[in-house]
């Protein structure tokens, strides 16, 4: 049989066919760690999108609290309100659960903004870098490993200091989320450039972008669409990594209290004000934002460790 | 006939210096190759052209220079009457190059591994804005595969099969020169015949011009009009086949013909080829050949040999007759 008659049969698949029947498929499938990190994530990033139908309360409204309930145990009816609390109250009388929700909200939020952020900024730089070398790789990878010598949450409060000096005051608590992501975005991006560069180096070299630059293709037609959607795996590993890292961050900078503001409560906020209840026996307010952020970042991490050993061929 | 690719003196010269920091602290200065070295041929339109030579010889990158993937050095090169190097209407330069394409050695390194082939073979038109609906299907049909191949993306064939893919991308862009750079290395030996053919036939159906690079003897008996030998280089001698295999001048060209194997030398002692070839960022004085050559007198030394006529063919060698 010739060759031109051996590939006859099979018909075109679509995307979710080829997907169902994929290697990466079967072994999610196969591992318990992917199915149980994935479906927490899951269950967690629902909550925090359909949070306004689930939590019971809206802790951002001042009218629905009433400060009577300060101070409730979890599951223990109010001693003057009678009324009950699945996580308990905090000083003010909001609601742990409801105020978890809307926290993770902006935790999750600003860690996937800052991801697609460096993602962005560090593919593009990444690109340039490996596929023009010379002295654009040069400034961009030197520039990138000076970076690499300061620890990121350091980079990350310098930036959001130097932001938030040139933002106006009534402005501040409103750009805080926003200058939050900067920050983490920017002391993000040198992973994500790094490993593009490499990949970058590795593509441009094959004969398939020579065909594509002798038929007079733009190098950002090059780049765009033959180097990065050979480049993307590994991307794809980091980005879920850094997300982990992203959420970790910007709990950290809320909690010294450089991050996001109190009426705009994310789980490391809320961190920090539940760690000034700890000793004095409300350990509520501490313990359940804690989990969330614990369970949130540990499922993340495992989902892109597993996703780094599935997609990386050499080690199956 | 007409010559339809003309290369005049053709040189090109790497840098293959390491970075100036340690050139400074180890003293040394830049380190220059020269991979192809004053080089002059021809190729007549509708014919195939074959430039043979050991690895290192600078054969592939006298193709790329021509597809215009590198720049030379020095020399033109002509194509269809327009000097790609000098000539300042970029409209007539990017209409002589869509005339001209390449097949690369590596099948499995020339297609995108993320595209479909239907993409594939259309991106040189569909990049200029042409039309595009049915010509990967009827290609591939050209190529001796199935239209229905074209939803597929390349891991779904073997390497005599992506060749083939790479042939029709070529003919997308409807070129006149092809330059096929060891088309068929990577094959079996019994797919290399199956691509062959099928370049011979779409030679003859669509009048194409082949500047074919290869290492393989066998090949080059089969396909080429006119060969050219490489040696660190520089064209050392060039004939056409019969001529070349029958009567070969240069002692390089008799000592590659000896070296390679025939069908009628069953138990045939050959000494193998004496020496290596040299480094080209020092290459040897006069003639690169003479550390190696048999035959080599005080002139080979000391002076470069020209190209000069003789025969049916052309020959740089002080000593051939």
């Amino acid at each position: 049989m010739s060759d031109a008659q051996m590939t006859t049969r099979a018909k075109d698949k679509s995307r979710w066919e080829r997907f169902r029947e994929s290697d990466f498929f079967y072994a999610f499938k196969r591992s318990p760690i992917a199915l149980v990190s994935f479906t927490v994530v899951c269950i967690l990033v629902l909550s925090a999108v359909f949070a306004p139908l689930i939590a019971p309360t809206n802790p951002f409204d001042p009218a629905s609290l009433n400060l009577m309930n300060g101070f409730t145990a979890p599951m223990e009816p109010n001693a003057f309100t009678q009324e009950t609390f699945l996580m308990g109250t905090d000083d003010q009388g909001r609601d742990v659960f409801s105020t978890i929700l809307y926290g993770m909200r902006i935790s999750l939020f600003v860690g996937v903004s800052a991801v697609l952020f460096a993602m962005v900024l560090g593919i593009i730089l990444g690109l340039i870098a490996g596929y023009f070398g010379g002295w654009a790789e040069t400034i961009i990878m030197r520039f990138a490993d000076v970076q690499l010598t300061f620890p990121s949450i350091l980079v990350a409060m310098l930036i959001f200091g130097i932001a938030k000096g040139f933002t106006p005051v009534e402005y501040r608590d409103q750009m805080a989320i926003w200058v939050l992501i900067l920050a983490i975005g920017l002391s993000d991006w040198v992973q994500f450039a790094r490993v593009v560069r490499g990949a970058t180096l590795v593509e441009k070299s094959k004969d398939y972008v020579a065909a594509a630059r002798l038929i007079g293709r733009s190098p950002w037609a090059i780049m765009i669409k033959h180097i990065l959607p050979n480049a993307l795996s590994p991307v794809l590993v980091i980005a879920t990594i850094s997300l982990a890292l992203a959420i970790i961050a910007e709990a950290t900078l809320s909690f010294l209290g450089v991050g996001a503001p109190p009426t705009q409560p994310s789980l490391g906020t809320l961190i920090r004000i539940g760690q000034g209840f700890l000793f004095s026996g409300e350990w509520w307010i501490l313990f359940f934002p804690a989990c969330t952020l614990l369970a949130l970042a540990l499922s993340v991490n495992l989902l892109g460790d597993w996703l780094r050993d599935a997609l990386n061929p050499r080690l199956r | 006939m007409n010559a339809y690719v003309t290369i005049k003196a053709l040189t090109r010269v790497f840098d293959v210096s390491k970075p100036w920091l340690n050139r400074i602290l180890e003293r040394r200065g830049k380190a220059l190759l020269t991979a192809v070295s004053n080089v002059d041929f021809q190729i007549e339109e509708r014919t195939t052209y074959a430039l043979v030579g050991e690895s290192g010889s600078g054969k592939s990158t006298i193709g790329r220079m021509l597809v215009g993937l590198l720049d030379p050095s020095e020399g033109d090169v002509q194509v269809d009457g327009v000097n790609l190097a000098t000539e300042a209407d970029a409209a007539k330069v990017a209409k002589v190059r869509s005339h001209i394409q390449m097949i690369f050695q590596d099948p499995y390194a020339s297609l995108n591994p993320r595209w479909r082939v239907r993409d594939i073979i259309a991106e040189p038109v569909a990049s200029k804005g042409g039309e595009t609906e049915g010509l990967a299907e009827r290609l591939l049909e050209q190529v001796g595969l199935h239209p229905s191949d074209a939803g597929k993306f390349p891991h779904e064939f073997s390497g005599g099969q992506r060749q083939r893919i790479c042939i029709a991308r070529a003919l997308a862009s409807e070129p006149r020169l092809i330059v096929c750079d060891e088309p068929t290395s990577a094959l079996d030996v019994s797919v290399q015949a199956q691509v062959l053919n099928l370049m011979s036939d779409l030679k003859e159906e669509l009048g194409l011009t082949y500047l074919l690079i290869t290492h393989d003897l066998t090949v080059v008996r089969h396909m080429a009009d006119r060969i050219g030998v490489l040696y660190l280089g520089r064209l050392v001698e060039e004939a056409d086949p019969q001529s070349l295999f029958d009567a070969p001048k240069h002692p390089y060209t008799q000592m590659l013909l000896d070296a390679a194997p025939r069908m009628d030398g069953f138990g045939r002692e050959v000494p193998p080829p004496q020496g290596e070839i040299p480094d080209p960022i020092d290459p040897p004085s006069g003639c690169a050949f003479h550390p190696r050559c048999p035959i080599a007198e005080d002139i080979c030394r000391q002076e470069r040999p020209e190209m000069k006529a003789l025969g049916k063919g052309r020959v740089a060698c002080h000593l051939a007759r």
